[in-house]
């Protein structure tokens, strides 16, 4: 598409999947932090619950007996806290604040608010731990003293859990990380698939085809689509104002043109003179240029309208070049020129008929401008292996040197001197070839005199 | 010959009867449709040259009402239009060729004969001179029980003289007659076929006489 100068800023299938695949990728990240986040979460407030519950049985067990605090700390108080991964536990019972029994370097945080129960998580002993610390009050006959107990415990099967959750998590991530990338990819294609079918049937359109797009677009291409059919339909009317515009204006020039070539025929009858007659062909031949020009300039209009519309239907070219060569025959016996037809029985192909016959007589006439008197011009109309018709003449023949500029619009070859053309037969010919898939091929015969092939 | 010219430009019907005037052809000229219809009507015309633009209808038209009342005349549209569906609707409704203005006065005549060799069959329009046969229209030349056939140029050299025997053509007005001006030929080129018209008539009573610095005559003897 760069290829015919268009500026390309970016794509919009990459701009649409690394949107798409940049918002999962950030999605799956946050969603597994927050799988992560809440799996610890949960798995604390169990390990929490578990210390609460130890840390108030060994509170319960406390009583005061003669004066004294006794602790006898029941089993179930450490036996509960067991792990799979045998957590080390340290505890320590402080009365008020001393410790009397445990860890004595285990301190116990700020009783501040005093909360039934403080949790937190330190380093103990090099190794990060979670404590639990809970006090009661307790009153006897004389006494009334603080009893706070705290266990803290390591977090080697927490960290297994959470590690094997963020595993599980990680997986799950990452097998939704390449769904949501493959479902970005169909959303890509998807979306951009419209564009491309339009991009396409735009393109596959033949040169000359300025129908409005009629396929069903998404409506955000409406826009788009509208414009263009906008611009195609300018496109088509600035065509036909040009032909309608061609065909009037030869046509009010054609006929003062017949009344001079007229007078000037006849006046060339009268006159002996040498200078005179020389003066009066120039003349002719001028006006003949004038109007052939004119005659070519239409045909050519008309041709590029059709091939705006091109109908296909079933043509016999050997019906056409029969026609032809049966129209012109009086022209050719004038010139003392032979038509020879060589044909298939039936050469049936699929096309514009006005346009395929417009190329043949062009080809022909063509052949009899630069046919001297008394030749043969041979018109061969084969169906295998392509169908084709092929003109040659015993003319001059093309110059070789020009044969490839020969199609182009007002060009003539240097062996057309003294001839009376405009330079659009070939051009017309080699659209016609084209609007149907074929081409025109030019060349010499070996024996001399052009050789002009119109292939479908 | 009998012509009927429907045209509505004055000056172009002017020139082109002018010029069917010269050839020793009769013209009679309608300015409109109504008109060449009336004149069709009336006269017998050996053939029509219908211009398709007129001021009251449609050439076509006029091919239309023509044909329906069965006349055969046969017809040679001008047109000024190079479409070419106008010129297949044109034969369609029964004109027998067309021209395409400005045209070739040699091809409108090459045309016409084309379209009576067509048409009439050839026993019509056979002249006779000395002891020599001619059909221009088949394009034959009998004499003493043989037949030749005529190549083009030659038969329209032939048909100029034996229709004035004794006439003194200049070799310009034969040129004129022979070639179109797109030819690019020079006026010698019709000694050539003086020279075969010559051979062609050898062992007749007609003879080419060359008068050095005038022209041809054709004699009998």
């Amino acid at each position: 598409m760069n290829s015919s100068g268009i500026h390309v800023s970016g794509s919009l299938r990459k701009r649409l999947a690394v949107t798409l695949i940049g918002g999962v990728t950030i999605l799956t990240v946050l969603l597994f932090f927050v799988i992560r986040n809440y799996a610890t979460q949960i798995a604390q407030q169990s390990q929490d619950s578990i210390l609460r519950a130890s840390v108030t049985s060994i509170l319960d067990a406390a009583t005061i007996r003669n004066g004294d605090v006794v602790l006898d700390i029941p089993y179930a108080a450490f036996s509960m806290l067991s792990t799979t991964t045998d957590d080390r536990i340290f505890y320590a019972i402080y009365q008020d604040d001393t410790v009397i029994s445990g860890y004595e370097n285990l301190d116990i945080p700020e009783a501040s608010a005093r909360a039934e129960s403080r949790f937190r998580t330190i380093t103990f002993m090099q190794v990060p731990v979670r404590q639990v610390t809970a006090s009661r009050v307790l009153v006897g006959a004389d006494l009334q003293t603080h009893v706070t107990a705290t266990i803290a415990q390591t977090q080697d099967s927490l960290s297994g859990t959470l590690n094997r959750i963020s595993r599980n998590a990680a997986i799950f991530g990452a097998g939704f990380f390449s769904l949501a990338v493959l479902l970005s990819a169909w959303v890509t294609s998807t979306t951009i698939g419209p564009l491309t079918r339009l991009a396409d049937s735009v393109a596959r359109r033949g040169p000359q085809d300025l129908s409005p797009v009629s396929k069903p677009v998404p409506s955000e291409m409406v826009p788009l689509v509208s414009s263009l059919n906008l611009l195609m339909a300018r496109l088509d009317r600035s065509f036909k104002q040009s032909e309608d515009f061609i065909a009037e204006a030869a046509h009010r020039v054609r006929t003062p043109i017949a009344t001079v070539r007229s007078h000037a025929e006849m006046t060339l009858q009268r006159v002996d003179k040498e200078e005179n007659r020389q003066a009066l062909r120039s003349m002719i031949r001028a006006i003949d240029e004038t109007s052939r020009a004119a005659g070519q300039l239409l045909d050519h209009a008309m041709i590029t309208f059709r091939a705006n519309q091109l109908e296909f239907h079933d043509v016999d070219l050997v019906q056409i070049a029969q026609e032809i060569v049966l129209r012109l025959t009086p022209i050719t016996e004038m010139k003392d020129v032979e038509l020879r037809l060589d044909v298939d029985p039936s050469v049936k192909v699929s096309g514009d008929p006005i346009l395929i016959q417009n190329v043949v007589r062009n080809l022909i006439d063509n052949a009899l401008k630069y046919s001297p008197s008394e030749s043969v011009i041979e018109i061969e109309v084969r169906g295998t292996p392509t169908p084709r018709l092929e003109v040659r003449d015993q003319g001059p023949g093309f110059l070789y040197d020009e044969i490839d500029t020969l199609t182009d619009r007002f060009t003539r070859g240097r062996n057309a001197t003294g001839v009376i053309g405009s330079g659009l037969g070939l051009t017309i010919a080699r659209d016609v070839a084209a609007a149907h898939g074929g081409k025109l091929t030019i060349g010499n015969n070996l024996a001399g005199g052009a050789c002009v092939t119109f292939i479908f | 010959m009998k012509f009927l010219l429907i045209e509505d430009n004055k000056e172009l019907a002017n020139a082109i009867t002018t010029r069917l005037l010269l050839d020793g052809h009769v013209v009679d000229h309608a300015m409109s449709k109504t008109d060449g219809l009336a004149f069709a009507e009336t006269g017998e015309y050996d053939l029509i040259l219908l211009d398709i633009m007129l001021p009251d209808g449609d050439g076509r038209e006029f091919l239309g009402h023509h044909r329906a009342g069965h006349k055969d005349t046969p017809i040679i549209v001008l047109t000024a239009r190079s479409q070419v569906s106008d010129r297949i609707s044109v034969l369609d409704l029964g004109a027998d060729d067309y021209v395409t203005k400005p045209f070739d006065h040699a091809e409108l005549q090459a045309r016409c004969r084309a379209v009576l060799r067509r048409r009439a069959g050839s026993s019509q329009n056979i002249i006779k001179l000395a002891d020599v046969e001619f059909n221009p229209v088949a394009g034959h030349l009998s004499l003493g029980g043989s037949t030749i056939a005529l190549r083009n140029r030659e038969l329209r050299l032939l048909e100029l003289l034996i229709n004035s025997p004794g006439h003194i053509f200049s070799k310009q007005k034969l040129f004129d007659r022979l070639f179109s001006i797109d030819d690019d030929v020079s006026e010698n080129a019709i000694e050539v076929y003086i020279g075969r018209l010559r051979k062609h008539l050898e062992h007749s009573r007609l003879t080419i006489t060359t008068l050095r610095g005038l022209g041809y005559r054709l004699d009998e003897q």
